[in-house]
């Protein structure tokens, strides 16, 4: 894959009255790739596209996109990018059609250009015959459908998206993975935050998990899960009033790399299972533990969230949003 | 310049797009101020008001001037409402993200506020005709009204806007709105002259500045030239100076908003 440095942020701060959004950010993205920003809801996803999107100015720090300053070249970025915000940002009143129309003329497309790309955008998310409704009669989908719509009308070199899928049925939510993929192979760069797990797993080259405002961890999925090394057991239990010595029984053994406390049990990383599931079954029979339940598996990707942010993004993120 | 006009013409075509879609809206818009102020307010004081002290014919004749000012007003007040709107949900930022004159949705805001603006001023003169108001300074009068109208609109609209950009709910948008626009009402000379005003009300009302726009829309409508002229001249440079206050106020919130 091509190694030009698309997007540059380095050392980017954003404060709001003195609470930290984004604090001391840094990552790069190389031209072609699907970049994620992985994190739970308040992590500083949306602050940081925005900054890239030059709509907001950091505090400290910079952004570069394709080599030019967010702040000092703004004019000149705003051409480089198509932009997908969180919120759906949709015009009740108009159609679908008058708002890609309303874009052209803002990227300054001629009307023919801008009716050739309109038809081949409709069809592609599917739209053509919703085309000439108000927006205000469409689904929530389809919403945003038009709105991945409208960011890709400038046919940028760069894409950003805002959690893309949130709020999406299953069927909606591949079909987008798949129009995001197709992108990539047309050569564009994407750049999208989400708190879905498995939307990082499969879609994304790259992605930096961000807690807090700050990166934790930056890498692909594959190498950020053989980075953790060894396995992953998860067992709950009955008497949860015994975790804690439970845990601190397990601690000790050989074979065990890390022990996590969650709501009903443990998450435990090892070297290898089979060296340490014994050692594990051995200290719940010795302290009276019932097992409800007992799993191990190779690392997945929310293990590397734990093991990088002290919990589970299910546990971060509060019950799902669907607008 | 190509692309500067292509954009305005672009986003103005949506405020019209979204108006025309909105009829329940626009017929109350347009309706409310000659229904409520002009055909019930002017014919209810029409014995109750004093032609010595209006120093008019009747009352609605010396209405009509207060109500051409106030529709100004009302419009200009409510001339960020629709940015506040797109601000909150997000589509003023897909716009912003666009390559675009950093001015364009302002100024396509101001083009679309005081087209409407005009026409409605234009429509309360042609109601109060039928109710026997025969502009004193003919065509040329009414031009010069909707001259002043504008000139007042422009510092209002951006007073709106300044409002929208820069609070934190749309609550907070409309208590504010509700605040100033009765009391710029009650303190000027929209409804009775400065003359017939407690003391302290008319010194209050000579710092409003659509007391001056009143005072110029008023004799071209009642009287003739020669006298309007002088009150136009003042209105002017009154306006000049409003608008130039209120922009600079409100491209300070602008670019506080949008970085
Ligand atoms: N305009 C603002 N004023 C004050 N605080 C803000 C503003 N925008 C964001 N924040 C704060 O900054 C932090 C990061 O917000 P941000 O929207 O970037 O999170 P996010 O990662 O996109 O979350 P989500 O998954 O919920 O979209 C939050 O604590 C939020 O409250
Ligand atoms: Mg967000």
């Amino acid at each position: 894959m091509d190694r030009t440095i698309a997007i540059d942020v380095n050392r980017l701060c954003k404060s709001y009255d003195g609470h930290k959004a984004v604090d001391d950010l840094s990552f790069q993205v190389y031209a072609g790739e699907i970049f994620g920003l992985l994190g739970p809801n308040g992590a500083g996803k949306s602050t940081t596209l925005r900054t890239l999107i030059t709509l907001l100015h950091p505090t400290s720090g910079t952004a570069t996109v394709l080599g030019h300053d967010t702040v000092r070249e703004a004019d000149l970025v705003r051409t480089l990018f198509g932009y997908v915000p969180q919120e759906r940002a949709i015009d009740r009143f108009l159609t679908g059609r008058e708002h890609l129309e309303l874009l052209g003329a803002l990227y300054h497309l001629t009307k023919e250009e801008a009716a050739k790309r309109i038809a081949e955008l409709l069809k592609l998310v599917e739209l053509e015959e919703h085309a000439d409704r108000p927006a205000k009669t469409y689904s929530g989908g389809m919403k945003r459908k038009l709105d991945i719509a409208c960011g890709l009308l400038p046919n940028p070199k760069i894409l950003f998206l805002d959690e893309p899928t949130l709020g999406l049925d299953v069927q909606s939510r591949l079909r987008i993975w798949d129009y995001i993929r197709m992108l990539k192979a047309r050569g564009m760069t994407v750049v999208m935050t989400t708190n879905y797990l498995d939307e990082a797993d499969q879609l994304c080259d790259r992605l930096a998990i961000i807690d807090c405002g700050k990166v934790k961890t930056i890498g692909s999925p594959a190498e950020l899960k053989v980075a953790l090394g060894g396995d992953s057991v998860s067992l709950t239990i009955k008497e949860t009033a015994r975790l804690g010595a439970l845990a601190s029984a397990i601690k000790g053994q050989p074979a065990i790399r890390t022990v996590n406390a969650t709501a009903t049990g443990l998450d435990i990383r090892v070297e290898s299972a089979e060296k340490a599931l014994p050692a594990i079954l051995e200290a719940a029979n010795k302290l009276d533990c019932r097992l409800d339940f007992i799993d191990y598996h190779r690392p997945r990707l929310d293990d590397v969230f734990i093991a990088h942010t002290g919990r589970s993004l299910k546990d971060a993120a509060p019950a799902e949003e669907t607008t | 310049m190509a692309h500067y006009w292509q954009e305005i013409e672009a986003l103005t075509l949506r405020w019209v797009r979204r108006l025309s879609r909105e009829k329940f809206s626009m017929l109350f818009t347009l309706v409310q101020p000659m229904l409520f102020w002009l055909i019930f307010f002017g014919n209810l004081f029409q014995r109750a008001a004093d032609v010595q002290v209006t120093q008019a014919p009747n009352y609605i004749s010396f209405l009509a001037a207060g109500v051409v000012v106030m529709t100004v007003l009302n419009n200009g007040l409510a001339g960020g409402v629709d940015l506040l709107f797109d601000k909150e949900n997000g589509f003023l930022e897909r716009l912003m993200s666009a390559p675009i004159h950093r001015s364009s949705v302002i100024l396509s805001r101001f083009i679309f506020v005081m087209t409407i603006t005009s026409l409605q001023v234009l429509v309360i003169l042609g109601i109060a005709f039928l109710f026997g108001v025969h502009p004193a300074t003919g065509l040329p009068g009414v031009a010069m009204i909707l001259l002043i109208g504008m000139l007042f609109g422009v510092g209002l609209t951006a007073i709106s806007m300044a409002m929208a950009f820069s609070v934190k709910s749309h609550g907070d948008f409309f208590s504010v709105l509700g605040f100033l626009s009765l009391p710029m009402i009650f303190l000027s000379s929209a409804l009775v002259p400065l003359t017939a005003m407690p003391t302290w009300m008319s010194v209050l009302a000579q710092f409003n500045p659509m007391t001056w726009a009143i005072d110029a829309v008023r004799p071209l409508i009642l009287t003739n030239w020669s006298d309007a002229l002088p009150h136009v001249g003042m209105a002017i440079v009154v306006m000049l100076i409003f608008d130039a206050l209120c922009l600079y106020g409100g491209a300070k919130a602008f670019r506080r908003a949008m970085g």
